[in-house]
């Protein structure tokens, strides 16, 4: 029983999504391939985290119809990227350049784990300064003496 | 040379244990902005940019047509909506109360709509719209970087987008941020 229901969802679901529409320019073999490339680094802005080409919304159908005209007009790749960045913002690239504004989440992993690596070469290298230390006393305290011959003893 | 062994002294014993806190809390911080972030609503890079030129029809008569030519030296208000968007009869009665009050003009930008659809969804839930104008196949929506209805844009005298609001507006944006904006709008 909560499977029939579990598939009647999934039936539900996939009357709510509309049908690609038809695309009304016809494009070179060539220039189809290149669109179809650049659908897929271009992210659909209704369902986020699918691509212009993977995406059943009826924005990106549209959206796709756009950059066909575009390409069949004999814009560059970048022309198209432009054309969607100036009215959607960098968003829409899965790819986003590296600017002023996202320099942190470009690099800011990178630099945490420099932190994290310098650390552990400071943390590394005082501990063994302090096993050479702790394994060669020089004080003359009596423990220390008899720690020391007998690490003199066992050397030998 | 003669550094006690193990023993840390107290100033190191604080750094070993504030530092870690510090970053900690910084990366906690981050995180708690997020909580608060939508990640529909992007940022508009239309925000001060001039309205894009469109040629619309109307959608009360499709033979006659609206453009940004005839928008310009009033402040108006642009509402993205269409009869199939569930949202926008939320915000609705809000642009109903505010076109009653006659302070700005409401440009109703019906969204990929049939025409008969979209006479019968003013019929029923009332019409706020100065003009409507029917976008067809959505292509002047992309130029405005319409992704959701309801939409809300406030544009000033001179046909730039001063303000942009994804989602259905609440009487607090309405009260808070538009209608004051509109206001400083308008006087100048």
């Amino acid at each position: 029983m909560r499977y029939l229901f579990l598939i009647s969802l999934f039936f539900c679901s996939a009357a709510f999504a509309q049908a690609p529409q038809p695309d009304l320019v016809t494009l070179s073999p060539e220039l189809e391939l290149r669109i179809k490339k650049l659908e897929t680094e271009l992210r659909c802005l209704v369902c986020q985290n699918q691509t212009l080409a993977d995406s059943p919304a009826g924005l990106a159908g549209d959206l796709r119809r756009e950059l066909r005209s575009l390409m069949a007009a004999g814009k560059s790749d970048d022309d198209i990227k432009g054309f969607l960045q100036a009215r959607y913002g960098d968003f829409v690239l899965y790819n986003p350049p590296i600017k002023s504004s996202n320099f942190l989440l470009w690099f800011g992993p990178f630099m945490l784990l420099g932190l994290g690596a310098i650390g552990c070469v400071l943390l590394v290298k005082k501990r063994g300064r302090h096993l050479v230390s702790a394994a060669v006393p020089t004080e003359g305290t009596a423990e220390n003496i008899a720690a020391k011959q007998l690490l003199l003893e066992t050397k030998e | 040379m003669n550094e006690p062994a193990i023993v840390k002294t107290d100033a190191q014993r604080r750094w070993a244990f504030a530092l870690p806190l510090a970053v900690f809390a910084v990366v906690l911080g981050f995180l708690f902005k997020g909580l608060f972030l939508d990640p529909r609503k992007l940022p508009s890079v239309l925000i001060g940019k001039p309205v894009p030129e469109f040629v619309l029809p109307q959608v009360a008569d499709r033979s006659q047509t609206f453009s940004r030519a005839q928008m310009l030296g009033k402040v108006w208000i642009v509402n993205v909506w269409g009869s199939w968007c569930a949202a926008c009869r939320i915000e609705h009665p809000l642009f109903i109360e505010l076109a009653k009050q006659k302070t700005v003009p409401i440009l109703g930008f019906n969204w990929k709509d049939q025409q008969a659809d979209a006479l019968g969804w003013l019929a029923r839930y009332g019409n706020p719209y100065d003009v409507s104008v029917s976008d067809l196949d959505g292509k002047i929506a992309i130029d405005f970087g319409v992704y959701g209805a309801p939409e809300t844009f406030i544009i000033d005298k001179a046909g730039v987008i001063a303000y942009k609001f994804v989602g259905p507006i609440s009487a607090d944006v309405l009260e808070r941020e538009m209608l004051p904006l509109i206001k400083t709008l308008q006087a100048k």
